[in-house]
């Protein structure tokens, strides 16, 4: 049983990573800028390391024939256990900053207790992740800015993303049962007590930014159990795509 | 000092194995060469980006998904060191963006074919990293600085993109019936076009005898392309692919392999724009430039606003540049 919930927490750990890494790489060779194309790639590509870890981990418990491969591809949309938030799509620039911007704020919060991880593994994962997060973090914030107090037009695009997207963001500090279960054997955080520390920060960011904090901020949302967006299915159609259609061969 | 005689010093210099460097005295002509070249070169890598950026989200595993990504991010940075090559000539990176996109300014027509299925992926930096390495080795010993130093860097990594390909291939023609045929499929599809990716005949091209002379070509379209042919001929053959021309064959006198027409008119057509995917490549350039408009008049906008707030110049272009 232990064994089981920690197999389901790599997976969520990695399902996080993986399913924004793949809408960023979405954008390469469709950013604002050269320089930007080459930073979302960037984090794309980190996001990516980060998954290989995970799953490579979380082949070695399965044992068998698990792969990080199987892992990654061959699950049905209920398996990802990934905050519905992620898979939301790209609709311009400003939804792909606010996205990752309250992605990071959550990633590098809990990053920094996962170092602690009972897990070794985990915590030597959490360590290396840490360093490029903390880049990401950077990057997002600085965007935050950027364009809440750029232009009017820049302002109120990312007022929209933000009235968008932050509702689902409380989905990321809320525990899920095999988080609960992962607090008590004191390999993860206690998501309460991040939730403090998360919505502080994020808020900081947001009235730096000259944007408003959304009223309404609470929507229904259960990624974390599986039960995503109808995004997903379209998403994960694509990312499958050569491993539905050619099963079991070596690339 | 009259102008005859400059033009006599510099073709001395260049004779002479000199470097040109971007403050240097050079004829109009040279610069405009430079110019149309390096920014030719720099779109060709930009727009290189799409038809590999089709196969990013359908990569087949976590480990090509990472490559590929890498790839293409390569390829983006190939064209940032040229775009800032060019602009040492006087001309700005979004003069040369607005050439590209009014479709004034040329890239390479091997981009304007479609990448069908994932053996593309490796079709692609096999034969046209491949044709490309050919192209740029001979650029680093190009007379202009600035466009040769950018040639030592981008050579590194497009051997590596070649190797790469290769690998994919190499793993395909080795793997299942299916994975086998896609590779030949490949290959069908994307040997013609990287054979044009030397240019027309030398009897067709009316640049190579100036370039040669200022020695921004050191060979000709033709000399490359037969060298492309002797490389790759034996690769494929390792990877137990069949070349598509029923004409290749060792020419034992030449010490060369004899090829096949390549279809002239098929040649023009693409370049003029009626290739198969010019009007999506282009078009995706163009949407993306634009759909960024807001981006970077907010990035411009927000730090001309803080340096005005801290009077300070400095921090305003330091601040623009990481932005953008
Ligand atoms: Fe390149
Ligand atoms: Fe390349």
């Amino acid at each position: 049983m232990k064994s089981n919930n920690l197999y389901q927490y790599l997976l969520l750990l990695g399902d996080h990573s993986m399913i924004l890494g793949h809408r960023l790489s979405e954008l390469c060779g469709h950013g604002p800028s050269l320089e930007t194309d080459i930073a979302l790639t960037n984090i794309s590509l980190d996001l990516f390391g980060q998954v290989r870890s995970y799953f490579q981990y979380a082949a070695k418990l399965a044992g068998g024939d698990a792969t990080e491969n199987t892992i990654a591809y061959l699950r049905t949309e209920r398996k990802y256990l990934s905050s519905t938030i992620l898979e939301q799509e790209n609709r311009d620039f400003a939804h792909v900053i606010v996205r990752q911007f309250l992605f990071d704020v959550y990633h590098r919060l809990l990053l920094e207790e996962l170092q602690n991880s009972k897990d070794d593994q985990i915590a030597a994962i959490a360590t290396k992740s840490l360093k490029e997060v903390k880049y990401h973090l950077r990057f997002s914030t600085s965007w935050m800015n950027r364009l809440g107090a750029g232009t009017e037009e820049s302002n109120q695009r990312m007022q929209v993303a933000l009235d968008y997207l932050l509702p689902m963001a409380h989905e990321l500090v809320t525990a899920s049962d095999i988080e609960t279960a992962m607090k008590d054997e004191e390999i993860a955080p206690d998501l309460n007590v991040l939730a403090i520390e998360y919505w502080t920060q994020v808020k900081a960011v947001i009235q730096e930014s000259n944007l408003k904090y959304p009223e309404f901020k609470d929507r229904v949302v259960r990624g974390k159990q599986g039960i995503h967006s109808e995004h997903m299915g379209r998403l994960l159609s694509e990312f499958q795509y050569m491993q539905r259609a050619y099963p079991n061969m070596q690339w | 000092m009259t102008v005859k005689s400059l033009e006599q010093q510099f073709q001395e210099r260049i004779d002479a194995g000199e470097r040109i460097e971007a403050k240097d005295w050079m004829p109009e002509k040279y610069r405009k060469t430079h110019i149309r070249q390096i920014s030719q070169h720099a779109h060709s890598e930009i727009v290189g980006m799409l038809p590999e950026g089709n196969w990013i989200t359908r990569a087949p595993s976590l480990r090509r998904k990472v490559g590929l990504l890498a790839k293409v991010q390569d390829e983006a940075g190939h064209g940032l060191y040229l775009y800032s090559a060019a602009e040492t000539l006087g001309i700005s990176r979004d003069e040369l963006f607005d050439q590209l996109h009014t479709g004034k300014a040329k890239y390479s027509s091997i981009f304007n074919y479609p990448t069908l299925s994932w053996a593309d992926i490796g079709a692609i930096g096999w034969l046209v990293d491949g044709a490309a390495i050919i192209n740029q080795v001979m650029l680093t010993r190009t007379s202009y600085g600035p466009y040769a130093r950018a040639m030592v860097r981008i050579c590194k990594e497009e051997s590596f993109h070649q190797r790469q390909g290769y690998e994919i291939m190499l793993g395909l023609s080795q793997g299942s019936p299916e994975q086998k045929e896609m590779a030949q499929d490949a290959l069908n599809r994307f040997w013609w076009p990287s054979l044009m990716m030397f240019g027309p005949r030398d009897e067709e091209s009316p640049n190579t005898e100036q370039s040669v002379k200022w020695k921004i070509k050191r060979k000709t379209n033709d000399e490359l392309r037969q060298e492309f042919v002797d490389i790759t001929v034996p690769q494929a053959e390792i990877l137990g692919l069949t070349i598509p021309d029923p004409d290749l064959k060792w020419n034992e006198e030449r010490g060369h392999y004899d090829f096949g027409e390549i279809d002239w008119d098929e040649f023009w057509q693409v370049v003029k724009g009626n290739g198969p995917c010019n009007k999506e490549r282009l078009g995706a350039r163009v949407k993306a430039w634009d759909d960024g408009a807001w981006v970077r008049e907010a990035a411009i906008a927000y730090s001309d606003r803080r340096s005005r707030s801290q009077g300070d110049e400095a921090s305003r272009n330091q601040d623009v540049s990481a932005a953008i």
